[in-house]
């Protein structure tokens, strides 16, 4: 490859008769700057990502408990997890329905209060910025979610039921499995607030101002034709990067869950394929079956962003 | 300009019939308006909005705001409760003496560590400051050459890559990752915890979709003037990129003052502040106070850089000047 550079430079040619690879050197050559401008960033990427992420993938098909060395197993364990674990189905059906509530709902709801926030003034923006962030911010945030789901009948909610007469005992909120699915969609919504709203709040304020002047000049009449014919489709990179940041967080659910109802939780009826897999990494160091049960999430999240990206790039530039 | 129309307009005003002049007048009005909006933006006043509208979102946001702020306030006055009042069953959420006793225990125990409490704060600071500056400028710089570069080989690749990358989660990857720092040396040394959270394909991605908003004739009016890539990227396109930049410090300087160093530095001199909080907030049920006093405490430094660099960001943003 130094070779073939150093002849380019000895005897520049028109680019057009040259063949596709050295035109390919030729367009490396003239925009080297670029390439180290990425180098730091690449370099520790490859180093502490990318590596330890492509030698984790091979260990689906090992059996390794952290002691002995990995040994083959072939598919086994993607066979046992869709053949022989009930669990894991039961995992696969919880993750889909959070995904399915947590996903859209949070995200739609940090974009609609990250442009509510904005048509406030400057102070208040920053003010309800910082409030709803808040939870994000504050380690261990649902404690006090647990105070008010309490079992027995100093809960918060279930002392005002009591007292309202709408129920006439306490009710197991976080063990009993006809109330956990929906306690910890409250609560995971409630947590969603998180990086994606901020990003949309940043991408609201990049908004060059000069388009609201144009759009006003044009009889935009209120906000939510601003909304619609100006906003969103200035927000698009934005609205993409919330979009997979919400995926991400929809279908890695778990920890709320785990710390509210416990791991594992009540006949698995929070148990998520996140839980399964740091059930079986963490506390049973089947390590070998608990990338398989990464590598299946992977995939299904992978094939979510394709489909969402091309929805989304219908309504933005 | 706008003498311009005036003078035009009674001309043309005798030869076309009066709902032009209608017309033009409303739309001269409009641009009044919108004179006198521009004046007002710096006060904040957005044009097309209404003062029933504002009012009406602000009592809509003041009650979801109440329920979000809740934990962060819970907490605050968990560390002013005397202990007294911090066994009452159930949960007070109001303190009635309030106390400072929580954070003079939390220091007192602090004091009696083995390895000098200020050496734990100073990791801590060094860590984050180290990261946050790296992680800024290296992302920056990639970019802006993942955004504004379509034409270099490589370029799809290079942003497959990062978002497939946010996308993967896995439990199993620590043990490469310890195996590759073990290899190259680092475990217990401030490198095991810097250099991981210097590329991190989140806030790359951030500043990669922010970027792609500049308008290409800019970076090409730079170009012509004979930027380079590296002074295109640092004085004409972060400048316009307040909002973002401020977002990635803030994710940034969360993540990194959180580190706890974990299996990565077991060198007593080495670990962080969350560590050793972590640890005397664990020794018993004795020290309810100072759990939520140590949690305050860590809960400043991200509180104080989150306010500085949102209400940086506030400020007019500098418009991109350009005229197509």
């Amino acid at each position: 490859m130094a070779k073939k550079e150093t002849q380019e430079q000895k005897k520049p040619r028109p680019i057009n008769t040259e063949s596709k690879t050295a035109y390919t050197l030729h367009l490396m050559k003239m925009n080297q700057a670029c390439y180290w401008m990425m180098l730091p960033f690449f370099l520790l990427f490859t180093f502490f990502t990318i590596i330890p992420v492509v030698m984790s993938l091979p260990l689906g098909l090992t059996s390794f408990n952290l002691v002995q060395f990995p040994h083959y197993v072939g598919l086994t364990n993607f066979y046992s997890l869709f053949v022989n674990d009930d669990v894991f189905l039961i995992a696969i059906k919880n993750t889909l329905i959070f995904a399915v509530f947590t996903g859209p709902f949070s995200y739609v709801l940090s974009f609609i209060l990250a442009w509510l926030i904005n048509e406030m003034n400057p102070f208040l923006k920053v003010f309800f910025t910082f409030v709803f962030y808040a939870p994000s911010m504050t380690p261990s945030a649902f404690v006090i979610w647990q105070l008010i789901f309490s079992g027995d009948s100093y809960g918060y909610l279930n002392s005002i039921l009591l007292d309202l007469g709408i129920i006439n005992s306490a009710k197991q909120w976080l063990t009993d499995v006809t109330y956990m699915m929906t306690v910890v969609i409250i609560v995971q919504l409630w947590m969603s607030m998180g990086a994606g709203f901020l990003a949309l709040r940043a991408g609201f304020q990049g908004i060059d101002t000069a388009l609201y002047e144009a759009g006003a000049i044009e009889g935009i009449q209120n906000r939510f034709q601003e909304l619609f014919t100006i906003t969103i489709p200035a927000m698009g990179p934005s609205l993409l990067f919330a979009a997979v940041l919400a995926i991400s967080g929809a279908f890695t659910v778990g920890s709320v869950g785990a710390s509210l109802c416990g791991l594992p939780s009540t006949a698995y009826a929070v148990h998520t394929v996140m839980n399964h897999a740091q059930d079986y990494g963490s506390i049973r160091y089947e390590m070998g079956y608990a990338s398989a049960i990464c590598f299946v999430l992977f995939a299904v999240m992978l094939i979510c962003n394709h489909v969402i990206r091309s929805v989304l790039s219908k309504y933005t530039d | 300009m706008a003498e311009n129309v005036q003078n035009q307009i009674p001309e043309s005003l005798e030869a076309a019939n009066e709902k032009a002049l209608k017309k033009l007048r409303k739309r001269q009005k409009k641009r009044g308006d919108i004179e006198k909006a521009r004046v007002k933006k710096s006060k904040g006043k957005h044009i097309n909005g209404s003062l029933g509208g504002d009012i009406a979102i602000f009592i809509l946001l003041a009650l979801l705001g109440i329920f979000m702020v809740f934990p962060l306030y819970y907490s605050i006055v968990q560390s002013l409760k005397p202990i007294s009042e911090l066994f009452v069953f159930p949960p007070k959420l109001y303190v009635l003496q309030p106390t400072g006793e929580n954070f003079s225990n939390l220091f007192k125990v602090a004091g009696n560590l083995w390895v000098p409490f200020s050496r734990y704060v100073f990791n801590s600071v060094f860590i984050t400051v180290v990261i946050t500056v790296m992680h800024v400028f290296v992302v920056c710089c990639c970019a802006y050459v993942l955004s504004k570069c379509p034409n270099i080989p490589g370029y799809r690749f290079a942003n497959q890559l990062i978002v497939t990358s946010m996308l993967f989660t896995s439990t199993a990857t620590w043990i490469m990752q310890f195996v590759i720092m073990a290899k190259m040396g680092m475990i217990n040394t401030y490198w095991a915890m810097i250099l991981p959270s210097v590329a991190t394909p989140m806030g790359l991605y951030l500043m990669r979709q922010n970027m792609s908003t500049i308008n290409d004739a800019i970076i090409d009016a730079a170009r012509v003037d004979g930027a380079g890539a590296f002074r295109t990227c640092w004085q004409v396109v972060i400048p316009n990129q307040k909002p973002a930049i401020a977002t990635l410090i803030i994710f940034v300087f969360q993540g990194a003052w959180n580190i706890q160093g974990g299996a990565l530095v077991y060198k007593e001199q080495l670990k962080t502040l969350p560590t050793i909080m972590s640890q005397i907030a664990a020794s018993g049920i004795a020290r309810q106070g100072i759990i939520y006093a140590s949690a305050v405490v860590l809960m400043i430094p991200p509180l104080v850089i989150f306010l500085i660099a949102q209400s940086n960001v506030m400020e007019t943003m500098a418009n991109s000047g350009m005229k197509d």
